[in-house]
């Protein structure tokens, strides 16, 4: 069976009209994994002995929950017990988790069936998954290019037709810049909503738990199973809301959409513009009426998440000290000693003040750009990278530049805001561009009803990778 | 020692008797259990685990806070102290720096009769690390870790250096001890390692007001009388050393209770940079207007000021008073016994001498009961003998009937006699006294 076009919707229909088994899915999934895996180093553990018995005892099971049988993949900063977690890092090569996170119980309460860990930049750290001391996922729809990081393995699996769903973790843009760069969903979102319990800490006070789908109404299903408290994560708030597919379908007449114009005015390549502004004419023609808003601190944005992400990035890799789990700190690659000695330094007394302490005051000010933005508009948009993918080793050797590609992400890390990234269109040589929708402070619902009406105009989901 | 004055601060690690952990569900482990039984993800520091803030620990920080005259930090949060060491399981301390719950309070002594005052520079919470222990194992030299302790909430107080003798550091210390037993934040049990103390110790001359430019650190030190012992211990090497010219190193020292004496543990210690900033896995904790109006309430009077009252309204010797205020059981089992003795008319001083003369253990009976021993006790006047003969003669021989019925073998009509008896000797109250002496007379 062709199980590459299958989203959740279609998966759960098809078991309720009995097109096919729990067993068949998942079988067809894993196959697929071991044909395309090799070329595309999306995985790094294919969990298949418990992927096919889960699926065989869930086919007896009564149903569990709106995820019942739906295959997924796990990006591995997630901690699976009994299954190797790796963080992508040599230092836990051989790292086998005594606890699952919430996230993923959540997801495994539900009925989802895990396939197997996903590759990704080692510890989160990267724009383009080269990071990885698992090797290169390559992007399918050019494996010259890069599939966008750090979440490579996740974004390439959902579009890649390797698994439905697959997790991720956005710290400055690592869910919504591979979404772009893969034609997928990538939802990020607000920090606070979904558990981080159980996710290998990159910065702490950004990581979002999210995760990529084919479509606007999958992601918003993942997340009615993944979002709020469990009395594990003390940063997480209170929510009543429970459906976030209750505004899929509503039309976006009467709605406001927000145009940064720091985020449009200079720096974005021909290619993303014109998708960009084509996005723009689609989203007025569905009623939504577009107007241009400023975030002034924009431009700060890079140089405040370079502080306080590396800040945190040497605090939380402490802990790998070689001494009880893991490998010695000299098995730490490149950008994570970068990182650390960054952190260090920045968190050193006489120069706390000078950086630490200013980039938090100045993050206070970038929130304050969106809670201002938002009394004038319901949602923003805006590409999610300025440059369509780019090849392998374009940038790996100038961190600078890698680090400049999350310039349109990294802000609503720091406001804690959601985003949500959709497919809108694709550069002159074939490559995914996405945009971005960002909300105020769980406004998710909004963004569901925004990014699918959006998507339905544009059925960009129906398109795949010639592998 | 007159020629230079001893400079002492003093910081103390307070273990508190909170059911669980600092940050995770944990029960906070007992000496008795095996080496990481109670353990878990967080306290463990394994990847991917998050804190959640124990509020009962928070709580009896802000109490001690209060209760040491602090100024209370009603917006706070917690830091990471950053440093390795193979017991810091997360590579942090999870600890508070620039906001402590409480800072700039005092706590008022009293040294051989003159009243000190003793300034608390903070009073912040952290957490406990795990222990090292280093052993042989099967004829290996290997260091071993017990993760039990890690993650046990820790109360953290610092002084101002305005100690000036190992004597004061002491009485410090026994006071402060009252104080958290007082407020219930802690048994403060030094065998059980719930106060851990570490004087900061050095000399200037007479008149100098600015700190000395060394200092030493004698490090966790578990008793009273070991800190009074360092202090002394410290204050002659230091003296010998200033008096040659020499500036003592400023180092860590450890106190070797084997030899009496200080031993060096680490010098030339580079200054430790901890890079703290404030932990993100935990938002700001704010103390609300409910929280400490109900956190100063639950504070009981503490022991100076009981003591003090008990001099002074209740007119006991400072001796008696101080040992009654030792501990809140004991002072409220006198308070209670005073309450229960009222009707009986036992006055304060009957009370306190019997409490503490006779040992009473309070744990073994009540205050009521307690009462009806010492009526049974302390109050029998003893008769003369000759005087009791001539008053029961006289009563005998008033009575003719009842000593008849009484030889009739109507022994209850005793009781009777014992009455009559009384009337003539109104203090007499020994009723055992009385009844043998008839019982002897009537034969």
């Amino acid at each position: 069976m062709d199980i590459s076009k299958l989203t959740i919707v279609d998966i759960i229909d098809g078991y309720k009209e009995k097109k096919f088994s729990i067993s068949e899915v998942v079988g067809s999934y894993i196959e697929r994994i071991e044909k395309l895996n090799p070329t595309l180093n999306a995985f790094i553990t294919i969990d298949k002995d418990s992927a096919l018995r889960k699926a065989k005892e869930s086919e007896k099971k009564d149903f569990k929950g709106v995820l019942h049988g739906v295959p997924f993949g796990i990006k591995d900063m997630f901690l699976t017990k009994g299954v190797r977690t790796t963080a992508a890092a040599k230092i836990l090569e051989d790292y086998i988790p005594q606890y699952t996170g919430t996230a993923i119980t959540k997801l495994e309460e539900a009925g989802a069936i895990s396939l197997g860990k996903l590759n990704h930049d080692a510890w989160a750290h990267g724009s383009s998954g080269e990071n990885s001391d698992f090797g290169n996922t390559l992007n399918p729809w050019n494996k010259d290019y890069i599939p966008g990081g750090s979440s490579s393995g996740s974004g390439v699996a959902v579009t890649a037709g390797l698994s439905t769903f697959a997790t991720g973790t956005d710290t400055g843009g690592s869910i919504r810049l591979p979404a772009s760069f893969t034609n997928t969903v990538g939802l990020k979102p607000t920090y606070g909503l979904v558990s981080r319990y159980g996710v290998i800490s990159m910065a702490s006070s950004l990581d979002s738990i999210g995760h990529f789908t084919k479509t606007v109404k999958d992601s918003a299903r993942i997340l009615s199973v993944t979002a709020g408290p469990d009395g594990k994560d003390a940063t997480l708030r209170q929510t009543l809301e429970n459906d976030y597919e209750e505004l899929i379908g509503k039309d976006l007449k009467d709605l406001k959409i927000g145009v940064p114009k720091e985020y449009v005015s200079e720096g974005l390549s021909n290619d993303v513009k014109e998708v960009f502004e084509k996005a723009l004419r689609t989203l007025e023609n569905l009623g939504a009426e577009i107007i241009e808003v400023s975030l002034p601190h924009t431009d700060e944005g890079i140089a405040v998440y370079y502080i306080i992400q590396p800040s945190e990035v040497s605090s939380n890799l402490a802990r790998y000290d070689g001494i009880r789990y893991g490998k010695d700190r000299s098995h730490f690659g490149k950008e994570a000693k970068r990182r650390i000695m960054l952190g260090t330094y920045t968190l050193s007394s006489g120069y706390y003040d000078a950086y630490y302490k200013k980039a938090m005051q100045v993050r206070t000010l970038i929130k304050k750009d969106y809670d201002d933005a938002f009394t004038k508009t319901d949602v923003l948009v805006s590409p999610v990278s300025p440059t369509p993918p780019w090849k392998f080793g374009e940038k790996a050797n100038d961190p600078l530049a890698m680090y400049l590609s999350d310039a349109l992400t990294v802000t609503i890390n720091l406001a804690g805001v959601p985003g949500l990234a959709v497919p809108a269109g694709f550069s002159t040589n074939n490559l995914p561009i996405g945009i971005q929708f960002m909300g105020p402070h769980f406004s998710e619902k909004l963004l569901f009803q925004v990014g699918h009406a959006f998507e339905q105009d544009t059925k960009l989901y129906e398109k795949e990778p010639t592998i | 020692m007159n020629d230079y004055e001893t400079v002492v601060g003093l910081e103390i690690h307070v273990e508190l008797s909170t059911i669980t952990k600092m940050f995770c569900s944990c029960k906070t482990p007992t000496l008795q259990d095996k080496p990481n039984t109670r353990t878990c993800p967080v306290c463990l520091g394994l990847p991917g685990a998050l804190p959640i803030p124990n509020l009962q620990a928070i709580e009896d920080c802000v109490k001690i806070g209060l209760a040491l005259n602090c100024t209370i930090n009603r917006n706070s949060f917690f830091e990471r102290k950053n440093y390795f060491y193979p017991d810091l399981a997360k590579g942090f301390q999870t600890s508070q720096f620039l906001l402590p719950f409480g800072e700039k309070g005092y706590l008022d002594i009293t040294v051989n009769g003159s009243p000190k005052r003793v300034g608390i520079t903070r009073v912040h919470m952290e957490e406990d690390t795990g222990k090292l222990t280093h052993s042989s194992v099967n004829g290996r030299e290997v260091s071993l870790i017990d993760f039990n302790r890690s993650g046990v909430p820790l109360v953290e107080i610092v002084t101002e250096p305005d100690i000036r003798s190992g004597e004061e550091a002491k009485v410090f210390l026994t006071e402060l001890q009252k104080i958290i037993r007082y407020v219930g934040a802690s048994d403060a049990d030094m065998e059980k390692g719930h106060m851990r103390l570490e004087p900061n110790i050095s000399l200037r001359n007479p008149g100098e007001t600015s700190l000395p430019n060394y200092k030493v650190e004698v490090k966790n030190i578990n008793s009273f009388r070991f800190v009074e012992k360092a202090i002394h211990y410290e204050q002659k090497r230091h003296k010998e050393l200033l008096d040659k010219g020499e500036t003592p190193t400023q180092e860590t020292r450890g106190w070797n209770e084997f030899k009496n004496r200080t031993v060096s543990q680490r010098s030339k210690e580079e200054a430790h940079d901890y890079r703290y900033f404030p932990e993100p896995d935990i938002p700001p904790v704010t103390i609300s207007d409910e929280q400490l109006d109900r956190l100063s309430k639950a504070i009981p009077e503490l022991s100076q000021a009981k003591t003090k009252r008990l001099i002074d309204d209740l007119g006991l010797t400072p001796y008696n008073a101080e040992i009654l205020s030792r501990d809140s059981e004991t002072a409220q089992f006198f308070e209670d016994a005073l309450e229960a003795g009222k009707p009986e008319n036992i006055n304060a001083t009957t009370i306190a001498n019997f409490m503490i003369n006779k040992k009473i253990d309070i744990k073994k009976t009540t205050p009521s009961n307690f009462i009806k021993t010492i009526i049974n006790q302390s109050s029998l006047v003893k008769i003369d003998q000759s005087v009791l003969e001539a008053a029961i003669s006289k009563v005998l021989k008033e009575n003719p009937d009842a000593v008849k019925s009484y030889k009739d073998g109507k022994t209850q009509i005793l009781g009777f006699l014992i009455g009559q008896t009384k009337k003539v000797l109104p203090d007499a109250n020994d009723t055992d006294q009385i009844r043998n002496k008839l019982q002897e007379m009537l034969q």
